[in-house]
């Protein structure tokens, strides 16, 4: 089954909030039943302050469905309506340490129904934006819909291209046939020829609509957040690890004490790096520091 | 109370007296079959032994039908994958919508290299239509894959009647009896079946072993070529303590098929009874007039599967469930759409299969937790509304979709 954080399952087996609010001026309902989730969610809010008094919530759903709404609730009560609104599907996997990214639209869901609340209250019509696909690539969390609006906007022709502009297959790689599959498809549709080995696109000068990419020195504070978090979890180990430098999407990092050759260093490794990927949402090469010099002498040589 | 195992459809415990034949063959007898000395000369008996020990349970007329393989999938690929290398000019394949992924991803594959698969539907009782079976037949059929028994239902097909139809039409016939074998009794030879697929993990032998029985003069062609083991119709060294192992836990199916057509069908029943006379808002699926003894699919009402296995694990059961978070899909399970479940049913589908290792005592503790597991998750649910659905369901909540 998942391996579901400590926090999912704490909201999952004692939920906060269960149920509907009596006298809720606001009710948000998103979801599809044919997806197997489906949420209602109510609130009073005080009219004066927009205040959000009370929150309580209806899920028909998986563990992480319920564990979502369980904590967007506690993390919505006593906040403004516009406050409310800056939650994001991010702020709701982060306060349940994460979620598989088979489950991500659980948090996505919990948003939606947030913003439909607030429509309601505010007397609008929420539309929602996106349609969801199958889940394509694992390692980005990115959908087949997704995939193939991309494919329409930018004339994508290879996987490469898709990797350039949606990061999807640019992880493991084992989700090249879906993509391939998906190319094939909306290039039969505009009556084109599915050719791997065509070339590149244009750049993407507007990467991922999704998300800017990381400038370099982001990606270096960021890497160094993420190690900072796992940090407690080594020292315990009675090891350490250090970030050395960055170069382009690779980490060289010190493992020391305890972890320094240790059998598991090379696992340990692998780990930082699925870590890093998590978080940072783009690929990321985690190798220990000794293979820099090897580097430095391809780059001499 | 120690923990609850109620997946034998996923998977099996290893039999204790599988493990004690297998030993010997990594720490003594670890040579080569094909080698000449002493740490092998015991092994070509060993697989000897295994292949009648396998002949005596599924009733095949010779011991050469019996062609070991890595796993069920791997028989179910190799069978159609044949059928079709054998026949050039056939570009028809027939099998049915609720066949495991292992048989249709198969013929999706080969749909893409321009096949025509013919997917039989099934009625609400999870019944396939003969009448239309018979209209499919015709010399453009390569083979006909259909399952023996459906790994979420239980549900038995009549694949012995449609191999005689299928044969009678000179058509192969395959089936993936990886559900089926060691839980009903069967005579391969007096059927048409001509290919049939066994896994062991899913006897109490361990994973990654396999069985194709091929008929004798069935046309074949292998999906592994190399060396000559399985008379070349399957190269790569043996996997001898499996193979062993799998043939003693065959013989053990069949001394104990007559408990697990009486006494672990009499557990499934009282559970099964048991649920639906407890819990408001429930019902089995499939045909329940042909199933295997050891299964029940029980639809949970307006609740969600997963968030049912989350709260069975944590008091110490397991079983499996049909929806679709479990699989991480968008979609329940398609055996479950293929039989027109509604979807505030096929969600909350949760599936209890029994072994010879559970006990009538362990359904006692599962008919104790089981509405109150029901009860917590309804009372989260928008579509229950106190003590019971809220009206028109479908209606009353028609959230926009996301
Ligand atoms: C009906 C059916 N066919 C095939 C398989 C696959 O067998 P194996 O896991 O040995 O590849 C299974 C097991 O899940 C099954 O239930
Ligand atoms: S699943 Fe897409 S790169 Fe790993």
């Amino acid at each position: 089954m998942w391996d579901y954080s400590e926090k999912v399952k704490e909201h999952f087996f004692n939920p906060k909030n269960a149920g509907a609010v009596v006298d809720a001026n606001a009710t948000g309902e998103v979801g599809s039943i044919s997806c197997g989730d489906a949420l209602r969610l109510t609130l009073k809010v005080e009219d004066e302050t927009e205040v959000i008094l009370e929150a309580g919530f209806q899920t028909f759903g998986c563990g992480s469905a319920i564990a979502s709404s369980s904590v967007l609730t506690e993390i919505i009560k006593g906040m403004t309506l516009d406050e409310a609104l800056k939650v994001t599907n991010q702020d709701i996997a982060d306060q349940l340490e994460g979620l598989p990214p088979e489950k991500m639209h659980c948090s996505v869901m919990g948003r939606e129904a947030l913003q439909a609340a607030i429509a309601n209250y505010r007397g609008e019509e929420w539309k929602d934006d996106h349609e969801e696909g199958a889940l394509i690539c694992k390692c980005f969390a990115i959908d087949a819909v997704m995939i193939e609006e991309m494919v329409w906007a930018n004339k994508l022709r290879t996987v490469e291209d898709v990797t350039n502009f949606t990061k999807a297959g640019g992880g493991c790689a084992s989700c090249h046939e879906d993509i391939e599959a998906i190319l094939e498809k909306v290039l039969a549709e505009k009556g084109e020829k599915f050719d791997p080995t065509a070339a590149p696109v244009e750049a993407p000068a507007k990467i991922a609509a999704v998300k800017a990419p990381l400038t370099n020195l982001q990606r270096i504070k960021k890497i160094e957040e993420v190690l900072e978090s796992l940090r407690p979890a080594l020292m315990a180990d009675g090891g350490d690890v250090e970030l050395v430098e960055v170069i382009g999407n690779t980490a060289y990092v010190n493992m020391t004490g305890a972890c320094n050759g240790c059998q598991m260093a090379a696992m340990t490794i692998a780990g930082i790096q699925q870590r890093l990927m998590e978080v940072m949402g783009e690929f990321i090469k985690v190798v220990p520091a000794s293979e820099m010099a090897k580097l430095v002498n391809i780059e001499v040589a | 109370m120690t923990d609850i195992y109620l997946d034998n459809n996923a998977t099996t415990k290893v039999d204790p007296a599988v493990v004690d034949v297998m030993i010997p063959y990594f720490l003594e007898q670890y040579g080569n079959p094909s080698s000449i000395h002493k740490f092998a000369d015991g092994v070509a008996r060993g697989l000897k032994q295994a292949r009648q020990q396998v002949q005596a349970l599924i009733g095949c007329e010779h011991d050469s039908e019996i062609i070991f393989t890595s796993c069920g999938t791997e028989s179910n690929s190799t069978a159609i994958l044949s059928a079709i290398k054998a026949q050039p000019n056939k570009k028809e394949i027939i099998t049915t919508t609720v066949e495991h992924p292992a048989i249709l991803s198969v013929c999706e594959y080969l749909e893409k290299e321009g096949y025509t698969i013919h997917r039989m539907p099934v009625d609400k009782a999870g019944r396939l239509n003969l009448e239309s079976y018979k209209k499919l037949l015709s010399d453009n059929v390569a083979i006909v894959s259909v399952m023996w028994a459906n790994n979420e239902t239980g549900t038995i097909f009549p694949v012995v009647e449609m191999a005689e139809m299928a044969n009678a039409a000179g058509v192969m016939f395959h089936t993936d009896a990886v559900q089926a074998v060691g839980k009903i009794p069967m005579m391969l030879q007096d059927t048409k079946i001509d290919m049939l697929s066994v896994s062991g993990h899913k006897l109490h032998a361990p994973k990654g072993i396999g069985v194709l029985y091929l008929r004798r003069g069935t046309r074949f062609r292998p999906l592994l070529r190399g060396g000559h083991q399985e008379r070349g119709r399957r190269a790569g060294t043996e996997n001898s303590a499996s193979i062993v192992g799998l043939g003693k836990a065959c013989e053990l199916a069949l001394e104990f098929i007559e408990y697990e057509n009486t006494k672990v069908k009499a557990m499934r029943d009282r559970l099964e009874q048991g649920i639906t006379e407890a819990i408001p808002h429930c019902f089995v699926t499939g045909d329940i007039y042909n199933r295997l003894p050891n299964t029940t699919d029980i639809a949970f009402e307006y609740i969600e599967g997963e968030s049912i296995l989350m709260l069975l694990n944590k008091a110490g059961i397991a079983a499996s469930s049909g929806s679709a978070c479990t699989s991480g899909s968008l979609e329940p399970s398609h055996v479950m759409r293929a039989m027109d479940i509604p979807y505030t049913a096929a969600h909350g589908t949760i599936r209890f299969s029994f072994s010879r290792y559970n006990s009538m005592a362990e359904v006692d503790e599962v008919l104790k937790v089981m509405p109150g597991i029901v009860a917590t998750l309804r009372k989260l649910s928008p579509y229950w509304d106190g003590a019971g659905p809220v009206a028109d369901p479908e209606k009353a909540f028609a959230p926009t979709y996301a």
